[in-house]
């Protein structure tokens, strides 16, 4: 065990440097763009003398070596300063939508990752029949659409049509909790038909990549039935791959959902990023992207433990 | 004559086809085939014969992109070939089992061994899981494994591949089943273990009277295990006859080659005065390590020009390792390697061009070792250009002249892909790369192992032919010792990773050895169907016992 604990710590450790790279990325990308971040703020009428000013008092006349370290200094103990819109506190703009769309994530997650792996085992047992076909076909179109468009699709037949469910997905807090999921049922079905296909094509491989191995022949001539060789002899080997695809499709549900957000009008962090880069809050841009990056990589390295865990060897070493 | 009530098994004109290049192609002939019960046949061929196969098909199983197209297989008054599958199922494991080549592969890495051997007891509730698991380390106890209480209870990958073999030999008893197929259950072991591992089989098919196909493609293993012996060659019968009647007369030409094939052997050479030659190749002091593991000790021999030096040993003793050393892929962690008498530096990246043409390769598998998405005039073709500088018209003589050499037709071969060749063919041409480069020594690794005797024969003829055309020196790895009776000068013999005895081969298979060097040579099996019975008398079970936990 202590090998597979010295594994997790090396790659904790990769994750924080490439964690440290990527702000580096997001604070000089964002400081590249054309434009003075002053003149932005008090807008064209403004005189000379208020936006040197503004410059100074937003410190942006300090070199911009300097300007990184402060910023990440504070990112470091949750403070990302202030937006330039509306002057409160990035990290409170943040955290509240942040939990919205981890929500989201979440919903969504319940949903597609049992479907998807359940599923992903039974087409593998029915391989090449109508039913493999069939749910490749289905997957394959809800994968291949775009999620506006299937978000839309939804609206028209289970909220325009129907009056299931409501439309629009907007939130309050006297909800129950049954309120919020019926509320926010749209966008996770949505989310779910866009990250089912892939996580089941992936499961459904990985098995099948293993039918040709000896000990899957070997279960077989012990009169192992079918489902039995899939379930017991195929599955326990398939993780590797198919955590990992999981881990991608989670941090899809979490960083990738701007245009879901938009179209049923959720409050999480994708639509107040879109907001945020079209009003040039810089602040807010820096500090969602820094987000994303962080639960990017630490979704990947909890797949990569998880992978380590699933591996017989490394968990039993000689 | 048996009574008809003592048939096991009877398989008439049994027909398989194989699907390939989207057509069925029949690759069994029509074999007949009689087991009684308790009897042992031996089914032999080279690869390719339809030996395994024909030992699936006992069990109404074909593997995918194979179908059986005709003839009827009964067992025990069933027909096989018109059961329904779920009944098919219900016989394998339970009245029918099989143990699998490599134990290794055929183990799923995800479970426990008793596990795995309690699965078909538990589904045929035959016996409870407490039951099973009690039985298994019975069979585990019978079987001699080391900690027969225990060993149950590791993963396969914690369990050496000997103990593996015979792990699956108790799983195929586990619901005492009428006919067991053993498909090659000793071929990916050492020598030492093979005896283990063929006592325990031959111990225990007695013991409970079961009937077995033993199939192999090792004449003097099936004469230890076999009542009959059938001979298989692409798919069809040669012949069939009671052991001891195949082995002293065998009536078919097919046959008496398979019989005749170690007969290969070149006198041997003896070692130039020490005064007026230097080593081509010496291995002075080298020790070497993966990683923080010691695999090589004070390893120390010579390689003199024009001359065959056999390493031997099991796998693990640090053969391959020594030769990772000599070509520069595993720097030692000391000593040296000398080359005409010159230190060689320990990385390949260091070392000239010319250094690094004068000592080849030619590997095991030849069917991993070539690119199959490159032509065979450019894999023989670049080595020239490379190290020689030889381009355009006198490249293309130069690739001809070495596929002359290497007994393949210019005309048919230049401008073919690996995948098109068979095996020999493949590792001709893997000699013919090593011979481009001009060397003065070739390292060759295990390279007929992989092959059927018959090749193997000709590949060792063929590197013979060309040592004394140029002159060339070999390091031999290998743990066949045939191969080595038939083509080395001098032996080195290692266990985990020391030389534990060296010398002239004629006085290595002279008496009196080192120990081990005699361990060895005891436990190569010979055609004499006592054989096994003899040596295990010698040894006594005990000394067996260790030797399996070497």
């Amino acid at each position: 065990m202590g090998d597979i604990l010295q594994l997790v710590i090396k790659r904790l450790g990769l994750g924080v440097v490439t964690l440290l790279v990527i702000s580096i990325l997001i604070f000089f990308a964002v400081e590249l763009l054309p434009g003075d971040i002053a003149q932005a703020v008090l807008g064209q009428a403004a005189t000379p003398e208020t936006v040197t000013a503004l410059r100074e008092k937003m410190g942006l006349d300090q070199p911009a070596i300097l300007r990184y370290f402060q910023w990440l200094g504070g990112a470091l103990t949750g403070d990302f300063g202030v937006s330039l819109i509306s002057g409160e506190r990035v990290s409170e703009a943040i955290s509240g939508r942040f939990i919205n769309t981890l929500f989201l994530a979440t919903y969504a997650a319940v949903i597609a990752v049992p479907i998807s792996i359940i599923l992903g085992v039974i087409v593998a047992l029915l391989r090449n029949t109508l039913f493999d076909r069939v749910a490749n076909v289905v997957t394959l179109t809800s994968i291949s659409s775009p999620e506006f468009f299937l978000g839309y699709i939804l609206i028209l037949y289970l909220a325009v049509k129907t009056n299931y469910f409501p439309a629009i997905a907007s939130l309050s807090t006297d909800m129950s909790f049954g309120e919020l999921l019926h509320r926010t049922f749209l966008p996770a079905l949505t989310l779910v038909l866009v990250v089912t296909a892939h996580m089941m094509r992936m499961t459904r491989a990985a098995i099948i990549n293993l039918l040709a191995s000896p000990y899957i022949e070997m279960a077989r001539l012990k009169g192992v039935p079918p489902w039995k060789v899939i379930v017991k002899h195929a599955l326990p080997n398939a993780w590797a791959p198919i955590i990992n695809v999981v881990a991608l499709n989670l941090a899809y549900l979490i960083t990738g959902v701007v245009l879901v957000e938009v179209v049923f009008v959720y409050p999480g962090v994708g639509q107040l990023l879109v907001d945020a880069v079209s009003k040039r809050d810089f602040p807010i841009v820096q500090a969602c992207c820094l987000i994303f990056a962080a639960t990017f990589i630490l979704l990947n390295l909890a797949a990569d433990v998880g992978s380590i865990l699933t591996n017989p060897r490394l968990r039993h070493p000689k | 004559m048996v009574p008809k009530k003592d048939v096991l098994l009877e398989v008439k004109d049994l027909r398989i086809e194989g699907y390939s290049d989207e057509q069925w192609i029949e690759i069994v002939h029509g074999v007949d085939l009689t087991l009684h019960k308790g009897e042992v046949l031996g089914l032999i061929g080279e690869s390719g014969a339809g030996k395994s196969t024909i030992g699936l098909a006992a069990m109404g199983f074909a593997r995918d992109g194979c179908r059986i197209s005709g003839g009827s297989i009964e067992f025990d008054g069933m027909e096989l070939t018109t059961t329904p599958e779920g009944d098919l199922r219900a016989l394998r494991g339970s009245r029918i089992a099989y143990v699998a080549q490599s134990a290794a592969a055929s183990f799923n890495p995800a479970h426990r061994i008793i596990d795995q051997h309690t699965e078909a007891p538990i589904q045929y509730r035959i016996q409870k899981r407490v039951e099973a698991q009690e039985d298994a380390m019975e069979l585990y106890h019978r079987l001699r494994l080391p900690n027969p209480d225990e060993i149950g209870f590791r993963y396969p990958h914690q369990v050496s591949g000997g103990q593996l073999q015979r792990a699956m030999t108790a799983m195929a008893m586990a619901c005492r089943p009428d006919l067991i197929i053993f498909d090659e259950p000793t071929t990916a072991l050492d020598v030492t273990t093979q005896i283990e591992v063929l006592a325990a089989i031959r111990d225990i098919v007695d013991q409970f009277n079961t009937a077995a196909i033993y199939i192999t493609h090792d004449l003097a293993v099936v004469a230890q295990m076999a009542d009959t012996i059938k001979v298989l060659l692409k798919g069809e019968e040669v012949e069939e006859a009671p052991t001891e009647q195949m082995l002293d007369a065998p009536s078919e030409d097919y046959t008496k080659s398979l019989w005749a094939v170690r007969s290969f052997k070149r006198p041997q050479k003896e070692r130039p005065a020490e005064a007026d030659s230097i080593p081509i190749v010496s291995v002075k002091n080298v020790d070497a390590a993966y990683g923080k593991i010691k695999v090589l000790d004070d390893v120390s021999f010579d390689i003199y020009p024009g001359m065959t030096v056999a390493v031997v040993g099991e796998s693990g003793s640090g053969k391959s390792t020594t030769a990772r050393c000599i070509t520069g892929l595993l720097p030692p962690t000391k000593g040296e390697i000398q080359f005409n008498g010159e230190s060689l530096p320990p990385r390949y990246q260091d070392r000239t061009k010319d250094q690094l043409r004068q000592a080849q390769m030619i590997y095991q598998m030849a069917d991993t070792a070539l690119n199959p998405k490159i032509k065979i005039s450019e894999i023989i073709g670049r080595p020239a250009q490379f190290y020689r500088g030889v381009r355009g018209a006198e490249l293309k003589n130069r690739v001809d002249e070495l596929l002359d050499l290497i007994e393949l037709d210019p005309a048919k071969f230049y401008n073919r892909y690996p995948p098109e060749l068979s095996g020999g063919q493949k590792q001709r041409v893997g000699i013919a790369r090593a011979l481009a480069a001009d060397p003065s020594f070739i390292i060759c690794d295990e390279v007929t192992s992989a092959l059927d005797q018959l090749v193997a024969e000709g590949i060792l003829k063929l590197l013979d032919k060309l040592q004394k055309d140029f002159n060339l020196a070999y390091m031999f790895i290998t743990h066949d010792l045939a191969t080595v009776r038939s083509i080395a000068d001098e032996v080195v013999v290692m266990q985990r990773g020391k030389v534990v005895e060296q010398g002239a081969k004629d006085e290595m298979f002279t008496p009196p050895h080192h120990p081990y060097t005699d361990l060895l040579l005891s436990s190569v099996p010979e055609m004499d169907p006592n054989w096994l019975t003899t040596l295990l008398e010698e040894r006594g079970t005990d000394s067996i016992g260790e030797a399996a936990n070497v």
